[in-house]
């Protein structure tokens, strides 16, 4: 990207490069020499030999000269690299991380983590679950909405974040590493920005496709690693949006796009070392830079973007896991878990199987032919998976779980524990909330677009709840507990 | 005041922010580095080595390399800026393929049993979209070439004018 990141050995960088790295450790000596000169002015009054020998030690330091290779100010030689470019790739993920922030903490509280330990997948938590809401059921298609534009997005920025990183890879080299304690602060922070954006779109993007190598529960890695970098990036604007802002009006956008290779030239030389001190000969121009990572962007949300649409659009996600719906007919949507994958044979759902359903009153049991035989009610509703994709609106019948609750004797109930024949696992089981259970279009479907449920969509009875994540609609269930 | 800004390199509120966020970063990652610390670990600080110390240098020295081995030898026949024309279908392909590379190289175990669709079908489609990003440049490239040789002819034919074409 952008052009020649960095000189060969050879070439024209090479013989004038003493001489040209000797300035900038020039300019920043009466930086340092403050800073050591401050250092001295405290230790002066404990003992003068050893503010002396400190003195002598910081004069030394600050003249070190750069190690050859990436921490000389002339290896790094693209024409097009400077702080206006950086703002702009800044600008973007200044808009476009806090959407996944939020989108991914709604996320988070679409599960309902405070309902118990069923529904929490991080239970220590604490303040970091500070903001944590009843997860509404309108509209119908808000989880939808919301996660498909968080893992789209996610991948969307992908290119961004590579062009960003790479205009300020100077930085990682700069020479001192370490001018003062502020800046080695902000050093530390930085490693936590950078290693926590990777680690954020690197878990999310493996977990997208069901390549489960990261250390632990994805829940847990991305939700915490979540705050660890949100912690930096808040930092990172606070000390940043001034000279983002200061960048950003240093050039005419309109200008730059207009300028071709002939005409692109370095920008003025900036005191944080961003604009190359010898660069080399252009061989993109600014607009083709922005052009080349929106193309990167495009071409990603072209081959993503239809998991999360559906219908026609779904095939032209060529790229993506749920690009094919993986059959045809009433039951031809979608499936996150088939049931040989959790373990649910034929023989659990046969003709044994029974509906149990508590409450007050003692419990009731049904077959599959008694639950038919009872008032049928139907919703449109979507899946909507954490991992983005999701199946536009099925057509679902069954009974409301508002009606399951009053027949248990408690038709004001403020939880229920949905359980699936499912041997035990993750999400074999989970607590559903008040307004979930009395929700109208709240079923536990029996059929799906005028058939059967299918063995793999949750045969004999799931749960399809309006807004809720994926995992959540429990399938194959054979028991509800209705709670006050 | 500027006592403590000499020693310390910047303002007091910039002190205050960093100590602010550290602090939340602290209680993140206590409960990050709660099960399997040392792999977590190695993720996250693997994460920035990985693209600022290999990752980045790797893409960097292979536009160097293409730009040395590739260069046009001949002075004779007029030519055209070429690097653009590999780098952009080589950086759309590569992202692609940094983005989906589990399902291009079949190494999502789960995936063809948890969701009863093949996985087989990525690696071809990408290649088939790498194709067709390649096709795509070369032959915007040969048409670009294409002209500009014309026009070189053209010029060379009529009147000693135009050679100036070239940026």
């Amino acid at each position: 990207m952008g052009s020649g990141g960095r000189s060969a050995s050879g070439s024209s960088g090479g013989p004038q490069g003493p001489k040209r790295d000797q300035e900038p450790a020039r300019r920043r000596l009466p930086r340092l020499g403050a800073a050591s000169a401050a250092a001295i002015h405290a230790i002066a009054s404990a003992g003068d030999a050893a503010a002396a020998r400190a003195q002598a030690i910081a004069r030394r330091v600050g003249r070190t000269p750069p190690p050859p290779g990436p921490f000389r100010p002339g290896f790094w030689r693209s024409p097009i690299r400077g702080p206006w470019l950086t703002s702009v790739f800044g600008l973007v993920l200044l808009v476009g991380i806090p959407v996944l922030f939020v989108t991914g903490a709604l996320s988070y509280a679409a599960y309902n983590p405070d309902l118990g330990p069923l529904n929490d997948q991080t239970p220590d938590k604490g303040l970091l679950g500070f903001y944590l809401f009843d997860w509404p059921t309108q509209p119908y298609w808000l989880y939808r909405l919301t996660q498909g534009v968080h893992v789209t997005l996610g991948v969307v920025l992908v290119p961004v974040l590579l062009a960003k990183l790479w205009a300020v890879i100077p930085k990682l080299f700069e020479w001192l590493p370490v001018r003062s304690v502020a800046h080695g602060l902000e050093r530390l922070s930085l490693l936590l920005l950078v290693g926590g954006v990777i680690f954020e779109f690197v878990t999310g993007i493996l977990n997208i496709q069901l390549y489960y190598v990261f250390p632990g529960s994805f829940y847990t890695l991305h939700f915490y690693g979540a705050w660890v970098f949100i912690a930096a990036f808040i930092v990172h604007v606070c000390l940043k949006l001034g000279r983002m802002t200061r960048a950003l009006g240093s050039r005419d956008l309109a200008t730059e796009l207009r300028t071709d290779l002939a005409h692109t030239v370095p920008e003025p030389p900036d005191p944080h070392g961003l604009v190359p001190t010898a660069p080399a000969a252009p061989t993109m121009t600014r607009r083709g830079a922005l052009g080349l990572v929106g193309a990167g962007s495009l071409t990603l949300l072209v081959v993503t973007a239809g998991q999360s649409v559906g219908g026609l659009l779904r095939g032209t996600a060529l790229l993506a896991p749920h690009n094919r719906d993986p059959g045809s007919g009433p039951n031809g949507f979608q499936i996150n878990k088939t049931a040989a994958a959790v373990g649910v044979s034929p023989a659990h759902v046969g003709p044994s199987w029974r509906l149990e359903v508590r409450g007050r009153s003692p419990a009731l049991v049904f077959t599959r032919a008694q639950l038919l035989a009872l008032r049928q009610h139907a919703a449109a509703l979507p899946i909507a998976c954490v991992e983005g994709w999701s199946t536009p609106d099925q057509l679902w019948s069954g009974l409301r779980l508002t009606d399951l609750a009053a027949m248990a004797g408690l038709p004001g109930a403020g939880s229920v524990l949905v359980e699936s024949v499912q041997p035990p696992g993750p999400y074999s089981s989970v607590v559903l909330r008040g307004n979930q259970i009395h929700d109208p279009r709240s079923l536990l479907a029996l059929r799906v677009n005028g058939a059967d449920l299918s063995l793999d969509h949750g045969f004999p009875a799931r749960v399809i709840v309006p807004a809720n994540p994926g995992v959540n609609n429990t399938k194959w269930v054979h028991r509800l507990t209705f709670r006050t | 005041m500027a006592r403590f800004v000499r020693w310390y390199g910047a303002g007091p509120l910039h002190l205050l922010v960093l100590v602010c966020s550290f602090a939340l970063t602290a209680y993140a990652f206590v409960r990050l580095f709660a099960v399997r610390p040392v792999d977590v670990a190695i993720w996250f600080v693997g994460a920035a080595i990985l693209h600022d110390l290999i990752l980045l240098p790797l893409y960097s020295l292979a536009d160097l390399s293409a730009h040395s081995v590739l260069r046009h030898r001949t002075e004779r026949v007029p030519t055209v800026p070429w690097i653009n024309y590999l780098r952009v279908p080589t950086f759309l392909s590569g992202v692609l393929l940094l983005v989906w590379f589990p399902l291009i190289l079949d190494l999502a175990v789960p995936y063809g049993g948890d969701t009863r669709l093949p996985e087989s079908v990525y690696l071809g489609r990408w290649l088939a979209i790498t194709g067709v990003l390649f096709g795509a440049s070369a032959l915007a490239f040969a048409l670009r070439l294409g002209g500009i040789r014309r026009a070189a002819r053209a010029a060379e034919a009529g009147p000693p004018s135009g050679r100036d074409a070239e940026p």
